[in-house]
């Protein structure tokens, strides 16, 4: 009896209703990636308080203290989040659908234009890029769609039907903004590599992708029908060849691979000249990285992708903890945009990936990136409390 | 019995385990490859790319000296600088498309109020010497308005820069103009050259004349500030910075009032021709001009092909043809005294040996004349030179014809090789022998060889002889001074910017003429009654002067062009001071139009001495 008393304790210490932080769900959060994710958020606000705000003109600390608001927005959004069960997006997974698309539509008519492409919609009090959330809400209804097919029709049929679902969307936004698509079309892959599509149909997949390649880059132009815009063409090839050109893609590229490297193991602090005096283009968006690896040098840059790392690994490690399979294609699909982000943004910085304007994740300055993909950590978020949930056999509606 | 339930779920779960491990494994290797990249790039060669970027951010801005000044012997500037606003295009910035260029052409044609056609002219002729990377300078003198203008709009302007430049100002005019020179941007020949070495393109250079001979007095040391600069290339601080070494001045030999002289007279004649005017102790020239001269103020704007033309237009005189020391004529009768050294030491006459002019002569078949086929009777030395007897010199001549003594003499004078003056672009002139005659006559190249004649007419300064008034001044300070030919020179001393004399330049002899006192006085005696007895050749010039002086006439003929008058004359007689050697080409005869500019010179040269004395002027030696 006393035995049984003190479990029942011990089971009603875990019930959310003793204090603040039981009752916003905290306690069956994943601590570690929460770490990460406040972690990487904390060194954008201080690259960009130390580093950014001192050359942005204005108001010195506009960057630093906007993005914390967005922070705030973002982390609020992510606790929201977690609270619900991420299986209902499953049920709604037709109508999420629909919004993404209309959304990504939408820019078409009412877009405003930045930096030669169209991707934000005007809202009230701030300007908000569809795109950024729609990379969650592809997520969730796409998962959602290879859940409910799964019986349906033959494996053929089923890879056809992913892949059509996916890449919708993805043409859509290409036609706007390539980095944005080339995410789409990555967790679109991920999505489906997670949910058992055969080797073999991946395997075409990824043959076809080389192919359109190749033709849109080369031979559609030698062709005279560039499908490219001109921008986007230069941007994709010029770290193939770095340019002195100022103002050229190449120049900006080859400037972020000297400001990395001369950050050196320990960084150069306020000597860092190359983001202090504006060598470094894009430096509180596309280009923060640099401005990480410039100031804190190998030190500092490490940190910032070990917390990614740490990030990916908690996602990846939801695949198997999840209670339904759904939970397992979603965090599939977050974990590969996360990471594709990552890879490309960061690989930018180090002069091995071409420049698509895909911003870092939680680090780049951006109020639609920044409070998007902390939504995609509350969902990740909603992942592991359900899971944890289930293992207590508490399920929290 | 134990039935093994089927668990669809756990074989799901073992497929996605597997696939998770895909992901997974696709990130781990992401991660890496972004990890080794990054640490390949900051720590492995991260110096290399802290070199390049501490390159970036510095520019080094290069700071003209402004050049040495140069003065005359008094002291009067003759060449200083005057500071200007350039208009330059940044080299580095310039697009290299030719719209694009064409384009931004035309919008500095609009804000500097000039034509896109005369924009791009200038452009066009700055770039073509200029060598790569030099700044060009499209426009100087650039108005305040435009500089506020461009100020203000840098951001639209990113290619140009308005700098402060160095240009030379003369405030003499016209004053030396042959003498002082031009300076220019350094050519891709210049930096190639060995005495390039230190220069930089967009570096300004001596061209021409003592700019030129004393371009590393007068160049000083440029500074260097070394400026942090945006990516736009706007100057962010100052990080440090070497100030320029200003050139040292030189102060010339010229005296400015024996060569306003000179100018002036050479410019009353109107005709080409050149003085020079020599301390017949030491070797430094008072005075030097050629006639027509220029302003050399148009070199310090690019010159327009017509200019370049015009200055050495033969029907416009060539005016920047320095005939004082490159005018290569025939010296007619002012050889004579020449002539008259190597026929005393070769013993071939003495002072007294008379030869009876019947006003021609007749040597081996060839009749050679007097001028006007004027006779003048017996003559001895002195009359000879007074009167200007051909037919003693031709008699002489042929006697010394065979063994050269006569162009030994000449050669030991100075005539037929450079006097080595401190000046760029002397021309050696020409001194006939019968070894250049006979070689020439094998080679085909002239119609006979070495006759008689030839030195007969050497012998009077005619036929092939070619020499310049500075070697004839030269000459004759040898034989005023007793034997020493020094080395004409130009420059009195090297000054520094303060004024503190850095360096006094001595005397250089050049030669030392073994000349016999008897053999110099019967000469000098001669020359003297040529200049101020009744019969005398220029004593309707010399025979009122003041001060006695020893001159000699020289009409030379030139053929196709008229008459080339010289004068080359003493003083005072008979220890002279000052050498004076005038020519003008068609001048006629030399007491025409020579002699007066050589008495304009050398009056300015005693007033002055004569102020002196009584203490008019204070600085004068």
């Amino acid at each position: 009896m006393e035995s049984s008393a003190t479990a029942r304790g011990r089971d009603e210490a875990h019930l959310p209703r003793d204090g603040l932080l039981d009752r916003v769900g905290i306690r069956d959060m994943d601590g570690w990636m929460a770490f990460s994710a406040l972690g990487l958020v904390a060194c954008s606000l201080l690259t960009l308080h130390e580093a950014v705000g001192q050359a942005a003109g204005g108001a010195p600390q506009e960057y630093a203290s906007r993005q914390a608001l967005y922070g705030l927005v973002g982390i609020t959004a992510m606790i929201a989040i977690s609270r619900i069960d991420y299986s209902r997006f499953r049920e709604l997974r037709v109508g999420i659908y629909t919004f993404l698309c209309a959304s990504i539509l939408a820019i078409f008519v009412f877009g405003i234009t930045a930096r030669g492409s169209t991707q934000s919609l005007e809202l009230p009090f701030f300007t908000f890029q569809p795109a950024e959330l729609g990379k969650l809400l592809l997520v969730l209804a796409l998962a959602g769609f290879v859940i409910d097919g799964a019986r349906r029709g033959s494996e053929s049929q089923r890879t056809i039907r992913y892949l059509a679902l996916g890449f919708a969307p993805t043409g859509l936004v290409l036609l706007q903004d390539l980095g944005t698509s080339l995410v789409f079309g990555a967790i679109t892959i991920a999505i489906m590599v997670a949910a058992g599509v055969r080797w073999s149909h991946l395997a075409a997949i990824g043959a076809g992708l080389a192919a359109l390649i190749a033709i849109t880059l080369v031979l559609m132009p030698m062709a005279g029908a560039p499908v490219l815009k001109q921008y986007q063409q230069e941007r994709l090839t010029s770290f193939l060849s770095p340019s002195s050109d100022i103002g050229d893609a190449g120049y900006q590229q080859n400037q972020a691979k000297i400001a990395t490297g001369s950050g050196g193991t320990t960084g150069r602090g306020d000597q860092a000249t190359q983001s202090r005096l504006g060598f470094v283009p894009e430096r509180h968006t596309d280009f923060i990285f640099a401005v990480v690896a410039e100031r804190y040098g190998f030190v500092g840059a490490a940190l910032v992708l070990s917390l990614f790392a740490l990030l990916f690994w908690r996602a990846l490690r939801l695949m198997t903890l999840s209670k339904n399979f759904y939970g397992t294609l979603v965090a599939a699909g977050i974990a590969a945009a996360i990471m594709f982000q990552v890879f490309v943004n960061v690989g930018m910085n180090l002069g091995i990936m071409p420049i698509t304007g895909i911003p870092l994740p939680l680090m780049s300055y951006g109020g639609s990136a920044i409070i998007a993909t902390f939504m995609m950590i509350g969902v990740l978020q909603s992942i592991h409390i359900q899971s944890r949930a289930g293992q207590r056999g508490l399920w929290i509606h | 019995m134990r039935i093994e339930p089927v668990k669809p779920r756990q074989r799901r779960l073992r497929g996605t385990a597997f696939r998770v491990a895909v992901l997974g494994g696709v990130g781990v290797v992401l991660f890496a490859v972004l990890f080794f990249r990054l640490w390949s790039l900051q720590v492995v060669t991260g110096d290399r790319y802290l070199a390049e970027a501490n390159d970036n951010r510095t520019r080094e801005i290069r700071v003209p000296a402004p050049r040495g000044r140069v003065l005359d012997r008094d002291g009067n500037v003759l060449v200083d600088n005057r500071t200007s606003m350039a208009l330059q295009l940044d080299p580095l910035e310039i697009p290299s498309g030719a719209a694009e260029r064409r384009k931004l052409l035309g919008s500095i044609a609009g804000v500097i109020g000039r034509s896109e056609s005369w924009v791009r002219k200038r452009y066009r002729l700055e770039v073509k010497d200029n060598p790569p990377g030099s700044p060009i300078t499209l426009i100087r003198d650039v108005g305040d308005d435009i500089v506020y203008y461009l100020q203000e709009h840098q951001a639209d302007f990113p290619e140009v820069q308005i700098n402060r430049v160095f240009v030379r100002r003369y405030p003499k005019d016209v004053r030396a103009a042959h003498l002082l020179g031009s300076v220019g941007e350094v050519t891709a020949e210049d930096l190639e050259s060995p005495e390039g070495a230190g220069l930089q393109a967009g570096d300004t250079l001596g061209k021409a004349g003592i700019e030129q001979q004393y371009d590393g007095v007068l160049r000083g040391e440029p500074g260097l500030t070394r400026v942090q600069v945006d990516s736009r290339g706007r100057i962010k601080g100052q990080l440090e910075s070497v100030t320029p070494e200003p050139g040292d001045s030189i102060r010339l030999t010229l005296d400015p009032d024996v060569q306003a002289a000179g100018e002036s007279a050479l410019l009353g004649i109107g005709l080409p021709g050149a003085f020079v005017a020599l301390d017949v102790n030491d070797g430094e020239v008072l005075g030097m001009s050629s006639n027509p001269t220029f302003d050399p103020d148009i070199f310090t704007r690019p010159l327009t092909p017509r200019q370049a033309n015009d200055l050495w237009d033969e029907d416009l005189g060539a005016p920047m043809f320095n005939r004082a020391i490159a005018g290569a004529y025939p010296v007619g009768s002012t050889y004579k005294p020449i002539t008259a050294v190597a026929g005393l030491a070769a013993g071939k006459i003495t002072p007294s040996t008379v030869v009876d002019d019947g006003g021609k002569i007749t040597i081996s078949d060839q009749t050679f004349t007097n001028a006007g086929s004027q006779a003048h009777g017996p003559v001895d030395l002195r009359r000879a030179i007074e009167v200007s007897s051909d037919v003693y010199f031709y008699s002489l001549g042929a006697q010394l014809n065979g063994g050269e003594q006569l162009q030994r003499w000449s050669s030991q004078f100075g005539i037929g090789r450079p006097t080595g003056i401190d000046l760029p672009g002397e021309a050696e002139g020409l001194l006939p022998t019968p070894e250049w005659r006979n070689k020439l006559f094998a080679a085909g190249e002239t119609d006979r060889p070495w006759a008689i004649g030839d030195n007969v007419q050497l012998a009077i300064g005619q036929g092939d002889l070619q020499a310049d008034p500075l070697q004839m001044a030269t000459a004759y300070a040898a034989l005023g001074n007793g034997g020493t030919v020094y080395k004409p020179r130009l420059v009195l001393q090297e000054e520094d910017s303060a004024g503190r004399v850095i360096r006094e330049f001595e005397p250089e002899i050049e030669r030392q003429i073994e000349l016999d006192p008897a053999a110099r006085e019967a000469i000098m005696d001669g020359l003297h009654a040529a200049a101020q007895q009744p019969d005398g050749t220029s004593y309707a010039v010399f025979g009122g002067f003041p001060v006695e002086v020893a001159g000699k006439t020289g009409t030379a003929e030139r053929p196709p062009h008229g008459d080339q008058s010289w004068y080359v004359v003493l003083a005072p007689y008979p220890d002279p001071r000052v050498a004076v050697a005038v020519t003008v080409e068609q001048g006629g005869f030399g007491a025409d139009t020579a002699a007066p500019v050589a008495l304009q010179v050398l009056s300015a040269y005693f007033d002055r001495r004569a102020k002196a004395v009584s203490g008019g002027s204070g600085n004068v030696e």
